[in-house]
């Protein structure tokens, strides 16, 4: 079973029983609140048309050392994605806030990590909101949705 | 072809000192060499390193150096990244020739 | 100087607190040693051959007097009483243990300064001209540019998890001290044909395996879209850099692999893109950033305590004619302090030694000190008429040595002596050459001579950049030294051309003899540098003294 990891801590997934699909198949269907799963090497610019039926968007980190997801997330987000962002596979606690900073709303993980690292390791003294160098510096910045 | 078996020692950095130790016949950790378990047959080797590699708590990882037996019949490093690991830099006397000066 | 805001005070307080919090949970067992270790790099903390080894970030190569002894006083506390200065403006200490290390980060953020992205697969601590605000040739200072990236690009959410390490260096001036060709970014301050700051900006540079001097991806690029262009550069780097092999991560092999034509291309969609919703940098923010490095008052009386000086002390006019550099105020000079005492350990400084030196800038220097990637400490605004007096401080400390850009002011990396990744040592060799050549006494006679040694491919010594360059190797068992001739680490930057099969220990230093007289028997005139007669002669004539077996080139 996953764990979501989100703000407000541990939760289930509350997509069950929808899954996620590779983007072929999103192209062919018919849905209009897609959930897609992304590769963190996607083609970005090819979901472009794609982008208005999507609801939700998984993206993959094969391992926590791998950070190709967090530049993934924030060029959907400049592409004006505002639907929901999971970062999912091996991601640990200590990345949650930069996950959440590049645009991520929350993160699966199983449940081997779930109970090396619990709820209070993702939450506890990672205020992400609480300002970044980059909020500082680009303050006068057109916001892309969050 | 088979290679011959080089006689190894397990050796690791402690978690919290950072210093290098040597696995003994008795299973704990020494800072010196010489106090080391030679291994001489693969086998226990790989035995005694995959059961060392399950203290994750102790130290950072450990693996093989290859070593001999010295004249008074003690485990000695075979490759000068081992003598210089097991004594300490070259340009002070720090690191664990100092400490055994002090003893 | 820049002094921190409330916002840097809380950040690495804050940043301090994880790491405490990061080391309670390697020891629980909540964090495996594979998910620490990069948590540990980014805080500055190695483990080595013998220890843990600190890196402290000296931003830009700049601090003062408080700073200064507070990093005394940390080697006093939790070292060996001393701490390496390292090629990148960092300091190290070698020997701190885990569990005080959160204690010193404490003892740093006390006095403003951090270890932060000191090491990691991260944008590194940037680096700049270690004469900056200074130097009598400068254009602009590159050290507002090098703060601004310095907050830009520390814990940035999106580059913490980069392919490898990433290297930025900013120079302000028409003559490079910043190695800015051997950067992932080099960044030159220049205007364009109106008269508008910017830069000019180089990508692809470093040394390593596959050594490569950095292309210049775009000529002009207005000082305001700085930050938009190089998150650019990176995200394309972060997307599409090889995350396959280690020693093809860097940037510059996607630079090779790709072609700079089409990168930069790549790279100039991205920014097109980013630049629809970037805003700039708040205007305020860069003045203030501007004002916080503006020059200090000067004192430009002179009362000819120098020239007195000069003309009564031969090793004070030795020291004056080698250590020090033309400041732009003429009652003033950029002095450098050696950290390369003959046979001493190239970049080390003992607390007291860093007492010392806190004690000049303070009293005689306007506050200013500097670490060099040469390994010295600069003292970039000395009154001409007060280096008598800063000079006799130097003496009291074993500092004076009179050397800089001489045969014995030698590059060196820690080498197998400390560092985990090493093939060979590289301190004893330097120690070795510099009495060789001292006690020769033809150090003057020879001249600028830069020799660079790394104990491994990595190149943190930057051999490959180096008049003479030394590398160390294993070799069936044993260490192996291979030469490189006719690297350049400035404007003119090159990388060395291997010279042929490499030396044992022992045959090295004879070898370099040779090497040396036959540069002082084949230079036109005594004004003729090594570097300038190598590139006359060409490696042949330099070959042979190192090969005289073979009489030419051995492949
Ligand atoms: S060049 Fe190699 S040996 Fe020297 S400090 Fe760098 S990694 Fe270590």
């Amino acid at each position: 079973m996953a764990v979501i990891v989100r703000d407000q801590g541990f939760s289930k997934d509350d997509l069950d029983g929808r899954s996620f699909i590779g983007m072929e198949d999103a192209e062919i269907s018919e849905d209009l609140s897609l959930a897609i799963e992304l590769p963190n090497h996607a083609d970005l610019p090819a979901l472009k048309t794609l982008l208005p039926k999507i609801g939700a968007i998984r993206i993959n980190f094969p391992n926590f050392g791998d950070g190709r997801g967090f530049s993934i997330a924030t060029k959907l987000r400049h592409m004006g994605y505002a639907g929901r962002l999971r970062a999912s596979g091996h991601v640990i606690a200590d990345q949650y806030a930069l996950a959440r900073r590049s645009g991520f709303d929350e993160i699966e993980i199983d449940d081997e990590l779930a109970a090396r690292q619990p709820e209070n390791q993702w939450i506890s003294g990672k205020d992400w909101k609480s300002g970044s160098y980059q909020d500082r510096l680009l303050k006068t910045e057109l916001a892309p949705t969050r | 072809m088979v290679k011959k078996f080089t006689a190894k020692v397990i050796t690791t950095n402690r978690l919290l000192e950072g210093d290098a130790v040597y696995l003994t016949r008795d299973g704990i950790w020494s800072p010196e060499f010489g106090d080391a378990e030679l291994f001489t047959d693969p086998a226990g080797a790989s035995l005694a390193l995959e059961t060392a590699n399950r203290q994750t708590l102790l130290h950072v990882g450990a693996y093989f150096a290859d070593a001999e037996t010295d004249p008074s019949g003690r485990p000695s490093p075979t490759h000068y990244r081992e003598r210089l690991r097991s004594m300490g830099p070259s340009n002070y006397c720090h690191g664990k020739q100092a400490e055994r000066a002090n003893v | 100087m820049y002094k921190y805001s409330e916002f840097d005070e809380f950040f690495v307080r804050r940043r301090v607190e994880e790491f405490r919090d990061q080391v309670r949970r390697r020891l629980d067992g909540s964090l495996t040693e594979d998910e620490f270790k990069p948590l540990r790099l980014k805080n500055g903390l190695y483990l080595q051959l013998h220890a843990y080894m600190l890196r402290v970030a000296i931003p830009y190569g700049t601090f003062d007097s408080r700073q200064m002894r507070q990093l005394a006083d940390i080697a006093d506390k939790w070292d060996k009483g001393y701490g390496h200065f390292t090629t990148r403006q960092n300091i190290q200490f070698n020997w701190p243990k885990l569990a005080d290390v959160p204690a010193i980060l404490d003892a740093l953020a006390d006095v403003d300064m951090h270890a932060i992205q000191t090491s990691g697969n991260c944008i590194r601590n940037v680096t700049a001209d270690h004469f900056a605000g200074a130097a009598a040739d400068e254009i602009a200072d590159p050290r507002p540019t090098a703060e601004l990236l310095r907050q830009w690009s520390t814990d940035h959410p999106e580059f913490q998890y980069l392919p490898r390490k990433f290297k930025i260096a900013v120079s302000g001036s028409s003559r490079d001290r910043a190695v800015t060709k051997a950067h992932d970014i080099g960044l030159r301050s220049i205007r364009d044909a109106g008269g508008s700051p910017g830069y000019e900006v180089l990508i692809g540079g470093g040394l390593g395996r596959t050594p490569m001097i950095g292309a210049v991806v775009r000529e002009f690029l207005p000082e305001s879209e700085l930050l938009a262009y190089v998150e650019s550069i990176l995200r394309v780097y972060n997307l599409h850099g090889r995350r396959d092999n280690k020693y093809k991560a860097r940037l510059k092999i996607l630079v090779h692999e790709t072609g700079i034509e089409k990168l930069s291309r790549e790279i100039e969609a991205e920014f097109a893109e980013r630049k629809k919703w970037f805003a700039g940098v708040d205007p305020e923010l860069i003045e203030a950033l501007k004002s916080a490095f503006k020059p200090p008052e000067f004192n430009l009386s002179r009362t000819g305590a120098f020239e007195r000086r000069l003309e009564k002390d031969s090793g004070f006019r030795a020291w004056a004619d080698t250590n020090l550099f033309e400041h732009r105020c003429s009652a003033y000079s950029i002095a450098t302090v050696s950290l390369k005492p003959i046979g001493g350990t190239p970049g080390d400084a003992s607390a007291n030694q860093m007492r010392a030196l806190a004690d000049i800038a303070e009293r005689l220097g306007h506050d200013e000190i500097r670490a060099s990637h040469e390994q010295n400490i600069i003292l970039p605004h000395i009154r001409k008429d007060d280096l008598p007096e800063a000079y006799d401080v130097l003496a009291a400390s074993g500092l004076q040595t009179a050397n800089f850009g001489l045969v014995s002011d030698i590059i060196a990396c820690p080498g197998m002596d400390y560092c985990a990744l090493a093939t060979a040592r590289s301190i004893p060799i330097a120690q070795e050459i510099s009495r060789r050549f001292a006690a020769l006494g033809i150090e003057r006679e020879i001249g600028s001579m830069k020799i660079k040694i790394s104990g491994c491919i990595n190149a943190c010594g930057h051999h490959h950049v180096g008049h003479i360059g030394i590398l160390g190797l294993e070799r069936a068992g044993v260490e192996n030294y291979q030469i490189t001739l006719g690297g350049d680490a400035t404007e003119t930057a090159a990388l060395g051309d291997r010279a042929g099969r490499g030396f044992s220990a022992d045959e090295l230093i004879p070898a370099l003899e040779r090497l040396v007289e036959a540069y002082l028997r084949l230079r036109d005139s005594c004004r003729e540098t090594f570097l300038e007669a190598y590139r006359r002669l060409g490696p042949e004539p330099f070959r042979a003294a190192l090969y005289p077996e073979t009489g030419k080139l051995a492949a």
